[in-house]
């Protein structure tokens, strides 16, 4: 009896034990991911997308203000990440350029090839829009484009990239029958200027732009549909559906409840007010999805800011920059030996090291993700290969300059090819080799920052969010401890000259 | 001793050597003479297997140069250049003493032993030995190519131009010295140089080269009693010296 008893309690607590540690283990091998680009709209979506999966306690790793749209969709697709906010127009035009995939239907068929779901449109329509100040719209009657007609003494100012676009002005100054013969052209920030003070009636923007709500604009309704659409969805993977079925339900109840104004707010609060994502999207959940949905405390925010930031850009930077250098220098020198012994092979080596390097990096990476993913991994890749040929180069060079004589003596001495190489080729190049390394170094630290762009942190990190907040300051703290470091690099290697290039290649020679 | 047999060489249309053959015997000194760029230095590269000869072969001891025992005849063949052709990030001892490490036949007793030696022979204070390549004047390091061509005592030394950029009372000096070391230690040799005077000292078996044939061969008066040609001869006499009386 008393046996059995504590047999129970045996079974219950290896039992729990098991419970616990298995749902530990799901929650630590299992997070839901969220990716978005960088831009503040998508990482606010992102945020929300996060908000929903913490809210059914879940856990949730963001990859945050990733460097372009194919970069996300390969992720997806390479299920790095289970799920982004999408544009649909961004589909027909980018993701499925050229195959004629229009409209959401049809979009969604072809998305469910590859084993992709998109949930209903969140509500809103980020496309080109053109914007009055409310008051002078209201003055004028005016709500829709196709009025626009009837007012020939309205002033307009166009970005240039609106006015050049095939579906910019041109194609809407004949669609809408505009009479306007004049359009002034100027930067973004002017025309914003311009229209605040007056001197301009009518300015290009983006329907959810966060300008919309802080200078107070009404956004002309595209009556005869003119801009192709640009709804938001959720983009997920199927087999998130069969994991979270609970947290997709409540994605897909997000249909509709964010309209072009609420985005619009949104986008102010997070980029013009500069408060945190998380906040602004919890706080837009809590208001108007669902009250249980905890805010987080915004002293919490900002105190995980600043310094904190500060080391673990650092170090994501270090990383980057150590691991593919190391790596680089570990095929480089041996590869420009063998250019060097084999001149056959070398004029080979030479040419795609000088190839890869011409690859923009931007390329590139979309290149790498498909097979690395996200993360420190393809950036890892992408920095390597852009470090090879400086020390290729550097050794090859500096093995084929040894003078003739010395190549010559080294020979009749009769020492075997290793030994000579070891003996004497190789620490009379090591100057050349060095200075190869150092310049490769340099430009590693510099391209490191890319890092940022496909979610492997660095101080690519504070630059593109400060890029995106319009943060001068948030840039500099990118970009300054980024050459402060590459000078210290360079400092370094200059010091490992003085003491690893052999003193005798140090001396001025008394003659010759 | 050291034997050519029918080598050849032509870079494209250029024949730098035309067949030729010819032995050494061991112990004994030979001087190549000849207006520049006749073959000499292709000659002597050839010996030493740097350039491989498009016909004929050479032979060290009748064991036959070929890529496989290319290395092994080196170590008996001591080479050196015009500008001495040192390590510039060696001390001119581990510029001596690079083979002898490299191939463990002798501890480092020994090898110090070896050249303390050398540097007596060569009349070098071995305190300099320390100092890199950069840090002695030409004439040293000429010495210390030298003890390096010697380190380790091979049978055979073959001299391009050693003395050529050096002052006279230097090499009136090394001339000296260099007879001896080859005549005390058995050396066979062939030494290349541009200076008649040069050329009678050390042998009385000269071979002038001549669009990379030999033109004559034997002693300097003989060139100069029975010339082999009107080039011979006119080669010979186209050496000023100060007329000292
Ligand atoms: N790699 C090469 N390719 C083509 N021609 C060469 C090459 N090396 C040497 N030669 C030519 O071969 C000829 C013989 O050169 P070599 O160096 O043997 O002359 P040399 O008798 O030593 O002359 P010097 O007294 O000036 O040292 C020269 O005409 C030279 O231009
Ligand atoms: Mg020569």
């Amino acid at each position: 009896m008393r046996i059995c008893f504590f047999n129970q309690i045996l079974n219950r607590v290896v039992l729990t034990w098991l419970v616990l540690s298995c749902g530990w283990w799901i929650q630590a091998q299992d997070p839901v991911r969220i990716g978005s680009k960088s831009f503040t709209e998508s990482v606010v979506l992102g945020e929300m997308l996060c908000t929903l999966a913490r809210h059914e306690h879940l856990p949730v790793h963001h990859r945050s203000e990733l460097g372009g749209t194919q970069f996300l969709w390969q992720a997806l697709l390479k299920n790095e990440i289970d799920a982004y906010v999408e544009y649909s127009g961004t589909l027909s035009e980018e993701i499925f350029a050229g195959q004629g995939v229009f409209g959401l239907e049809s979009i969604r068929e072809e998305l469910a090839d590859s084993g992709i779901r998109m949930s209903q449109p969140l509500g809103f329509n980020n496309s080109y829009a053109l914007g009055m100040k409310r008051a002078r719209a209201a003055e004028l009657n005016l709500t829709k484009m196709s009025q626009l007609h009837a007012f020939p003494e309205l002033r307009y100012g166009f970005g240039d990239e609106f006015i050049e676009r095939r579906d910019g002005w041109q194609g809407l100054k004949a669609k809408y029958r505009i009479p306007i013969e004049e359009t002034r052209s100027l930067d973004h920030a002017l025309a914003y200027r311009g229209i605040q003070a007056g001197s301009l009636d009518v300015i290009d923007i983006y329907s959810t732009d966060a300008e919309v709500v802080s200078y107070d604009l009404t956004v002309l309704e595209d009556d005869l549909a003119y801009f192709p659409t640009y709804e938001a969805v959720v983009l997920y993977r199927v087999d998130l559906a069969n994991r979270y079925p609970k947290f997709v339900e409540r994605v897909e109840s997000l249909a509709g409840v964010i309209d072009n104004h609420s985005m619009a707010e949104l986008n102010q609060q997070a980029r013009i007010n500069r408060k945190p994502e998380s906040i602004v999207a919890a706080t837009f959940l809590h208001d108007r999805f669902d009250t249980t949905i905890e805010i987080p405390s915004i002293q919490q925010q900002i105190a995980a800011r600043r310094w904190q930031k500060f080391f673990v850009n650092a170090r994501e930077h270090c990383f980057l920059v150590f691991v593919s250098l190391s790596l680089a220098i570990l095929v480089s020198v041996p590869l420009g030996i063998v250019a060097y012994k084999f001149p056959h092979w070398g004029g080979w080596i030479l040419g795609v090291v000088g190839i890869i390097q011409t690859i923009p990096s931007m390329a590139l990476l979309v290149l790498v993700i498909p097979i690395l993913g996200l993360g420190a991994a393809p950036a890892i890749l992408a920095l390597f290969l852009y470090s090879l040929l400086p020390i290729v180069r550097g050794t090859h060079t500096g093995l084929s300059s040894l003078s003739p004589s010395i190549h010559e003596s080294a020979l009749a001495l009769g020492l075997p090819s290793a030994a000579r190489l070891r003996l004497i080729e190789l620490p009379l190049a090591s100057q050349a080799i060095l200075s190869g390394i150092k310049t490769s170094a340099v430009i590693n630290v510099g391209t490191a920052t890319i890092g940022a762009l496909i979610g492997a942190g660095g101080f690519g990190q504070p630059i593109i969010t400060g890029i995106r907040l319009s943060d001068f300051w948030l840039i500099l703290q990118g970009a300054i401890p980024a050459a402060v470091f590459a000078l210290l690099v360079q400092a370094l290697f200059s010091w490992a000259e003085m003491h690893l290039v052999p003193a005798g290649l140090r001396i001025q020679p008394s003659s010759e | 001793m050291l034997e050519l047999e029918n080598i050849s060489k032509r870079y494209g249309d250029l024949t730098v050597l035309e067949p030729t053959t010819l032995s050494i015997a061991k112990g004994q000194t030979v001087v190549l003479i000849g207006p520049s760029g006749c073959g000499k230095s292709t000659l002597l590269r050839m010996i030493i297997g740097l350039i491989t000869p498009d016909s004929g072969h050479v032979k060290l001891d009748g064991t036959l140069l070929t890529s496989e025992t290319v290395n092994t005849l080196r170590h008996s063949m001591g080479y050196v250049l015009q500008d001495g052709g040192l390590f510039p990030h060696l001390s001119a001892y581990d510029n001596v003493a690079i083979m002898a490490r490299h191939l463990e036949r002798w501890n480092n007793n020994e090898i110090h032993a070896r050249i303390e030696q050398l540097a007596a022979l060569t009349k070098l204070p071995i305190e300099l030995l320390s100092r890199f390549p950069g840090q002695i004047s030409g004439g040293q390091r000429q010495r210390v190519a030298i003890m390096r061509g010697l380190m380790l005592d091979p049978p055979v030394l073959l001299l391009d131009e050693p003395m050529g950029a050096l002052d006279p009372l230097v090499r009136y000096d090394l001339q000296e010295d260099l007879k001896e070391i080859f005549r005390n230690l058995q050396k066979t040799v062939v030494l290349v140089t541009h200076d008649m005077g040069e050329a009678a000292f050390f042998a009385n078996d000269v071979l002038l080269m001549a669009h990379g044939k030999i033109a004559q061969r034997g002693a300097i008066e003989d060139f100069l009693d029975s010339p082999a040609s009107d080039f011979v001869s006119r080669f010979i006499r186209a050496q000023r010296f100060p007329k000292l009386n």
